[in-house]
């Protein structure tokens, strides 16, 4: 094992670290140790790590600064919704529908992101940053103007420029079933992700960004990050790199999505709005920019607290933050990284992963 | 390799965090045999925050009183959801382990339909004080409504308009991404076309463009508006009082029960919101001794007046104790027992409450009860 490189340990350990935490959970659940609030989080756990780790692409990798990252995942909640729901009569396998919406929610969040990095990443730094939320906030704007339903004949879909359209004029037959109803979002969605779902969704992601890093590609957008016009003058392309690492971070953004809007029979375009995209900012930076296994840790204990902070009543928003501040210093700090190393007394100065 | 170890013990710490917080579900299961558990949820942070706060307030006045006579006691424990539906459930599973039998809630219409599907696979009776939309009971017959859905206060406010305010012109200003106030207006549209009301301007807006209002006013003032009829909130709503009133606009404001909350938000001119009108089923004014002794007591405990979300807080934890007690129901029962025939018991029982006598419910989940049109005179509401 000494003969493997540095990265690839690490990048082993977290892929054993998550089959780990999966089989643990599991155990628990055969035992009945995990109350029903637990069970409830362990889906939208997994969305929220898959969204760390697709936006750590992004922000870590590429060093860019997304904040519509929460449209992407709009975009293959809401398709997967459409997917599933519309397959429930010919696709009788609840699994087989999932993995079909999450791979639908996938492609149509990466055709969104191949769309909007057209002009985005022309942009740098601030500009892109802007410009993202911006598109973050038209996605959703648009997904609220969908009316969406469903018969024999197949989808209709209208789009409800004028706010005076309703579910009268997608024209179905009388079997028909309206999926999403606009601003009132997707009710009455079958749920059916699971816990295993999320954590091979976990896996996949992690899979396909970690060989991606490792790559040619994933050097050449590192290389891009560090120093642009080094790397232009080496003749790397940027646009086709900078668009390739883009694309997958919307396309895994996308399945998260699929997976969480079929974890919950009610869905709003409304829940993918700056805030969504700015919890998942928190996860990366916390967790370490470019930091894969970082991320997932950050999103599990940040998405975790407040829930288990719920006896102390009003106080739980209040010692969220301030346990968000003082992780912050913490590792931020001279003092903070002193402390750890101190901790930690034979570990030597970390290697750029 | 240290590091190896270090990920991996990280990891198992992690895990270990969230399943070591569970032990305490099991313990409970011996609680008193007196008592029922009564879990509610709804926004007590956040933007619609007066609404959960005003429902759990009332609600523990509520269980006091009932908890003070003696016989069952009642044990309630409020979750706060944000007005959000991945927060209802896990508000939701957060009760179920603290062992809840009924549910008050949840209050908004969006984390109620998150929240029920989960209870109706759970098998646990909700009566919820203010979800409205039709949504929240649709295909689930465990869940009750004490408040008027959506379509009828859409239609009710039409009629109300047909009837007492014939002739006008109406403007509509309404939020085109939120279930509520879309549900609302599309029925109200289809109510006032029915009725030959003349709606002679339609505006929209949504949750990150509620804070200017000045193009739809505009627009509304040339067309020539003079009752503009607002199915929102109460926090947009002041934003349209106060700079209609800082434009010399002056139609007649008609709200709907979103717009209740709007005397005791924090830093609102109540003068601004002087002559509107909205469409209630609670009047603070009432003359009754039933509103008289609840208001009283909801002063003194909170210092303010309570709005109709706090009397549909105090009238949901009656109808659940009643329904409780006439259906024979005690504490020892499951949650999925006491649900079945709750779900009876309410279908076939009236109720006299703070916001409607001889309430009663259908097999939809659907409350009948009267609404009652009140105007803003002075600061309080006043029966119109």
């Amino acid at each position: 094992m000494n003969k493997l490189k540095k990265h690839t340990k690490v990048d082993f350990a977290t892929y054993l670290g998550v089959i780990a935490a999966w089989g643990l959970v599991m155990l628990a659940q055969s035992q009945h140790w995990l109350g029903r609030s637990t069970m409830g989080l362990l889906v939208p756990i997994c969305c929220y790590v898959v969204m760390a780790i697709s936006l750590n692409l992004t922000v870590g990798i590429m060093g860019e600064l997304s904040l519509g990252h929460a449209g992407f995942m709009g975009v293959g909640a809401f398709t997967g919704v459409i997917v599933s729901q519309s397959l429930a009569v010919s696709v009788a396998s609840p699994t087989l529908r999932l993995v079909l919406a999450m791979v639908i929610g996938a492609v149509l969040a990466g055709i969104t992101g191949f769309l909007i990095g057209i002009p985005v990443l022309r942009l740098r730094g601030d500009y892109l940053a802007i410009v993202t939320l911006a598109f973050g906030e038209i996605i959703k704007e648009l997904i609220t103007c969908l009316i969406v339903g469903h018969d024999e004949n197949g989808l209709h879909i209208v789009f409800n420029y004028n706010g005076l359209k309703g579910a009268d004029d997608l024209n179905m037959t009388p079997a028909g079933k309206i999926i999403i109803k606009g601003a009132q979002g997707a009710t009455g969605t079958e749920t059916i992700a699971t816990f295993t779902a999320g954590v091979i969704l976990i896996l996949v992601a992690l899979v396909i960004v970690l060989n991606l890093i490792h790559s040619r590609t994933g050097r050449a957008v590192m290389a891009l990050r560090d120093n642009r016009i080094a790397a232009e003058s080496v003749g790397i392309p940027v646009t086709r790199y900078k668009m390739t690492a883009f694309v997958i971070s919307a396309a895994i953004a996308g399945s998260a999505g699929a997976l969480y809007g079929l974890n919950y029979s009610n869905l709003v375009a409304s829940k993918f709005d700056f805030n969504t995209s700015i919890l998942v900012l928190v996860f990366v930076v916390l967790g370490g920019l470019g930091n894969m296994w970082g991320s997932i840790i950050a999103a599990v204990v940040l998405y975790v607290l407040p829930e288990e902070l719920r006896a102390l009543g009003n106080l739980r928003m209040l010692i969220y933050a301030v346990v968000l501040i003082a992780v912050m210093l913490g590792t931020n700090s001279a003092g903070g990284r002193a402390l750890f190393a101190k901790l930690i007394p034979h570990r030597k100065k970390r290697e750029e992963v | 390799m240290k590091k190896t170890l270090a990920i991996v013990l990280a990891v198992i710490m992690c895990v270990a965090l969230f399943t070591g917080c569970t032990e305490k579900t099991d313990g409970n299961d011996t609680a008193k045999n007196n008592t029922f558990k009564i879990g509610a949820s709804g926004p007590l942070t956040g933007d619609a925050a007066i609404y959960g706060t005003a429902v759990m307030n009332a609600a523990k006045i509520a269980v006091d009183e009932i908890n003070a006579k003696g016989g069952y006691q009642i044990e309630f424990n409020p979750q706060d959801d944000e007005a959000d539906g991945e927060k209802a459930v896990n508000a939701y599973n957060t009760l179920i382990d603290w062992g809840m039998q009924v549910m008050c809630g949840p209050v908004t219409t969006g984390s109620a339909i998150a929240a029920s599907a989960e209870a109706y696979k759970g098998r646990v009776f909700c009566l919820t004080p203010s979800a409205s939309s039709t949504d929240v009971t649709a295909n689930k017959d465990n869940m009750f409504q004490l408040c008027f859905t959506d379509p009828n206060q859409g239609t009710g406010a039409a009629t109300y308009m047909s009837e007492n305010m014939p002739g006008h012109k109406i403007a509509v200003i309404y939020r085109n991404d939120d279930a509520y106030s879309q549900g609302i207006r599309d029925t109200f549209y289809a109510e006032a076309q029915a009725k030959g009301l003349d709606i002679v301007y339609e505006g929209t807006f949504t949750k990150d463009t509620q804070t200017d209002f000045s193009v739809q006013l505009t627009a509304a003032q040339a067309a020539g508006a003079d009752l503009m009829f607002l199915p929102i909130y109460y926090q947009p709503a002041s934003v349209i009082l106060t700079q209609a009133k800082a434009m010399n606009y002056a139609p007649t404001f008609f709200g709907v029960d979103g717009m209740d909350g709007i005397l005791t938000m924090e830093g609102f001119d109540t003068s601004l919101a002087e002559g509107v009108m909205l469409l209630t089923p609670f009047a603070a004014d009432a003359d009754d001794e039933m509103t008289k002794a609840f208001v009283a007591e909801y002063e003194k405990r909170y210092g303010e007046t309570p709005n109709q979300f706090a009397a549909d807080g105090y009238d949901v934890i009656y109808v659940l104790y009643n329904a409780l007690l006439d259906s024979g129901c005690t504490p020892d029962m499951s949650a999925s027992e006491i649900c079945e025939k709750l779900i009876a018991q309410i279908q076939t029982m009236s109720y006299d409450g703070l916001t409607g006598k001889a309430m009663t419910w259908g097999s939809n989940g659907e409350v009948s009860k009267m609404p009652v049109a009140v105007v803003i005179k002075d600061g309080v509401y006043v029966s119109a």
